[in-house]
């Protein structure tokens, strides 16, 4: 019999965890006395916010490929976490979060730090439970790390109460392998590779849309070797880059509100479009009504409930993408299409001219945020990682940040959580202390989480945080100037002297102002050994292009 | 919009319905009965679900209800497709009960299930118009209380969850 706070920890050993990031309270206090007597199996993290540990946890999980553990109190502690639950759920990122609770005769009683944690996380989480004895806690936390890992990951939420803590219980760790009432993975129909490949085959002008689902589903190869053999333009969504190294001769761009303007124009021009591992979100498909109507779409799709959730397709092929795009290479002829790939090159010469030359190489004064992912793009390893919060600068550094390996996109996707990018990077750089992790955040998001800079020393992670400044809420500002008639409500921020602040935290800090210095600034920066905060002063009023307004179709995605 | 039956099948944890319900609280969608219940088999909660909502929707729903962890099988039915019933109890005082009352539970095929010294409790089972024609009659009789469940369903096409369950690879 050992104490239900061993049983935590032991469990979490015994799934391998090798990093938790947490912070302590008095209903999970147990555990973090437990933490002390394993500090050499088990890394644990303290952040400065029970936000930070969880987007800590999610940058953790989406360069790990593992299940990123959080750990946090009850009450305030708990929630927290609901941010980085909901960001988490909605961008399918593996995590097992453990919360404190008050001791089970207290549950109900309003008593000190009490929350329904349970309740309020229902929606944002795949899988919740509370554990009142301490014999529960170990198949709950081998249930939980099944379920968070298995088919579309997600979030998984245990609270534990603090009696469960105390309470001496066997320890006999067996891991969860199934769940009757759970069906993680389907196999592929034969059925549906069949009728795909004759689709594919006969298609004059197909298209391949890839999302996430690739890099979740170790589809990287496949999805090569199928570009490979059939030539069929592709085009990656927000957490799909660097699913495909942007070097490959099929890939034409990026899809969405801020992509590129042939991938999200030719939509509507293709006649099969093929689906792999994403799921039509809005931001991707603008009005539904006039979204590739002409296309015969293909869905290979893990998660039977977006099939036919957004967009209806002929050929749905449920399953693990990995499987569905190997026997698809295997029954699709080898083909090219040269022609039809010459109209996305011919599109993307237009957005060069009109918006890719004004961010990368720009000849007025004010700097831009895409020059500054020109010069990171110079001087980056090819795994670098790149972290973003939410806003100008994410789509910016998205769209031209070279993505050459999978795992190197880390940002907040669905939920589009400002502050997700400082403890994500941290988190990220946790995961492999070796690899670049390149920062980019704005002026708004970094000071929604700025506290982590603290975990940043405290941890000496190497992060590259790179502050693009242009004081303002460059995305909220460009909406009012283009659909509220420049009616800048509450957008203008007066901000800190990021430079004393970052200086305060001991973090080497560097401002650039000039164009002059940007090139030697950012070289140095990733030549620097340990974190590093550049701040670049930006244009204030400038605007991301091309854009898809709320509403439009794909095919009035607009330049300027 | 039609009116469909929903029919699910779930471990029987803690806070399984609150999983099921808030699917429909998110999209704005009403219940219009629900009934849980222990099944036929151990261990296994079916829960029956009514609502009133477009085809596109209930397919969404039930993808979405099959997707939490907890739930076995959903299946979604139209009313054609379904053998149901819901139960009915009428509270009226005791010197109501006269010969035109007699009347109208013979009529009905109603039931006096208790008598007590001031009131009488009167049970009808069948589909919705039909208890709420015999809540109209009785309406005049001074009806002290009514009481009327969610639907319970069979679904006429053949499906066997314990059938699944065995080929579940457990």
């Amino acid at each position: 019999m050992i104490r239900g706070a061993d049983i935590v920890v032991k469990s979490l050993i015994a799934e391998s965890v090798q990093h938790i990031f947490g912070y302590p309270g008095g209903a999970i206090m147990p555990v973090y006395d437990a933490l002390y007597d394993y500090h050499d199996q088990i890394k644990h993290i303290l952040t400065r916010h029970e936000q930070g540990a969880i987007h800590a946890a999610q940058g953790y999980a989406r360069v790990s490929g593992k299940v990123g553990v959080a750990l946090a109190t009850s009450g305030p502690g708990a929630t927290n976490l609901i941010t980085g639950l909901a960001d988490a759920m909605i961008d399918s990122t593996p995590l097992v979060c453990i919360t404190g609770q008050v001791a089970a005769h207290l549950l109900g009683s309003d008593a000190f730090q009490e929350t329904d944690v349970v309740g309020i996380s229902m929606p944002v989480t795949k899988w919740n439970i509370q554990v009142r004895r301490a014999e529960d806690i170990a198949p709950a936390i081998a249930k939980g790390f099944h379920i968070a890992r298995s088919g579309r990951p997600g979030p998984v939420l245990i609270d534990i109460t603090k009696n469960a803590q105390v309470e001496a219980g066997i320890f006999n760790y067996v891991p969860c392998l199934s769940i009757r009432s759970y069906r993680p993975f389907f196999p592929v129909d034969p059925k549906a590779i069949v009728q795909a490949a004759a689709l594919i085959d006969q298609a004059e002008r197909p298209y391949v849309l890839f999302g996430q689902g690739v890099i979740i589903g170790k589809a990287e190869l496949e999805l090569k070797a199928f570009l490979d053999k059939t030539g069929i333009p592709a085009a990656s969504t927000l957490l799909g880059s660097g699913a495909l190294s942007e070097d490959h001769p099929a890939y034409v761009g990026k899809l969405g509100m801020h992509g590129n303007y042939a991938p999200n124009l030719l939509t509507n021009q293709c006649d099969v479009l093929i689906a792999v591992g994403m799921r039509f979100d809005d931001r991707v498909t603008g009005d539904l009504s006039r979204y590739a109507k002409q296309a015969k779409v293909i869905h290979l799709e893990l998660d039977p409930a977006e099939i036919n959730k957004n967009v209806k397709c002929e050929v749905p092929v449920l399953g693990d993408c990995r499987e569905s795009l190997s026997l698809l290479i295997d029954a699709v002829q080898e083909n090219s299409h040269q022609e039809w790939l010459g109209k996305f090159r011919e599109l993307e010469l237009l957005e060069q001219e009109s918006v890719i030359n004004h961010d990368l190489s720009p000849t007025k004064t004010g700097l831009t945020m895409g020059e500054v992912i020109r010069y990171i793009n110079q001087y980056k390893a090819d795994d670098a990682v790149l972290v973003t919060d939410v806003g100008q600068h994410q789509m910016i550094a998205w769209r031209y940040f070279n993505y050459k390996k999978s795992k190197t996109q880390v940002t907040s996707g669905g939920l589009g959580t400002m502050g997700f990018a400082l403890p994500a990077a941290l988190g990220a750089q946790m995961a492999d202390y070796s690899k670049q992790v390149i920062c980019v955040v704005g002026d708004g998001g970094i000071q929604m989480t700025i506290q982590e800079l603290g975990t940043i020393m405290q941890t000496k992670a190497p992060v590259k945080v790179v502050l693009l400044n242009n004081n303002f809420l460059g995305m909220v500002r460009q909406w009012q100037q283009m659909f509220f008639d420049r009616r800048y409500s509450f957008t203008e921020l007066d901000n800190p002297d990021f430079i004393k602040l970052a200086d305060a935290y001991g973090i080497k800090a560097v401002k650039v102002e000039e164009r002059e210095d940007l090139s030697e600034a950012i070289a140095d920066m990733l030549l620097h050994n340990g974190p590093y905060f550049l701040e670049v002063v930006v244009e204030k009023e400038d605007n991301v292009f091309p854009m898809i307004a709320t509403g439009c179709s794909v095919e009035e995605v607009r330049l300027s | 919009m039609n009116r469909y039956t929903i029919l699910i099948y779930t471990e029987n944890f803690i806070g399984i319905l609150n999983r099921i319900t808030i699917i429909f609280t998110r999209r704005g969608i009403n219940i219009d009965a629900l009934t849980a219940s222990e099944s036929r088999l151990d261990g296994i909660h079916k829960i029956t679900i009514e609502c009133t909502v477009t085809e596109a929707q209930i397919i969404h729903l039930v993808q979405q209800i099959e997707k939490i962890t907890d739930v076995i099988k959903a299946y979604y039915f139209k009313d054609s497709e379904v053998v149901y019933q819901e139960i009915a109890l009428y509270k009226l005082p005791i010197d109501s009960l006269d010969a035109s009352l007699e009347k109208v539970i013979r009529q009905y095929n109603a039931h006096i299930i208790a008598a007590e010294k001031e009131f009488v409790v009167i049970e009808f089972t069948g589909h919705k118009e039909d208890t709420q024609a015999l809540l109209e009659t009785l309406k005049p009789y001074s009806l002290l209380e009514f009481s009327r469940s969610g639907r319970v369903a069979i679904a006429k096409p053949r499906f066997s969850v314990s059938e699944y369950l065995n080929h579940q690879t457990l």
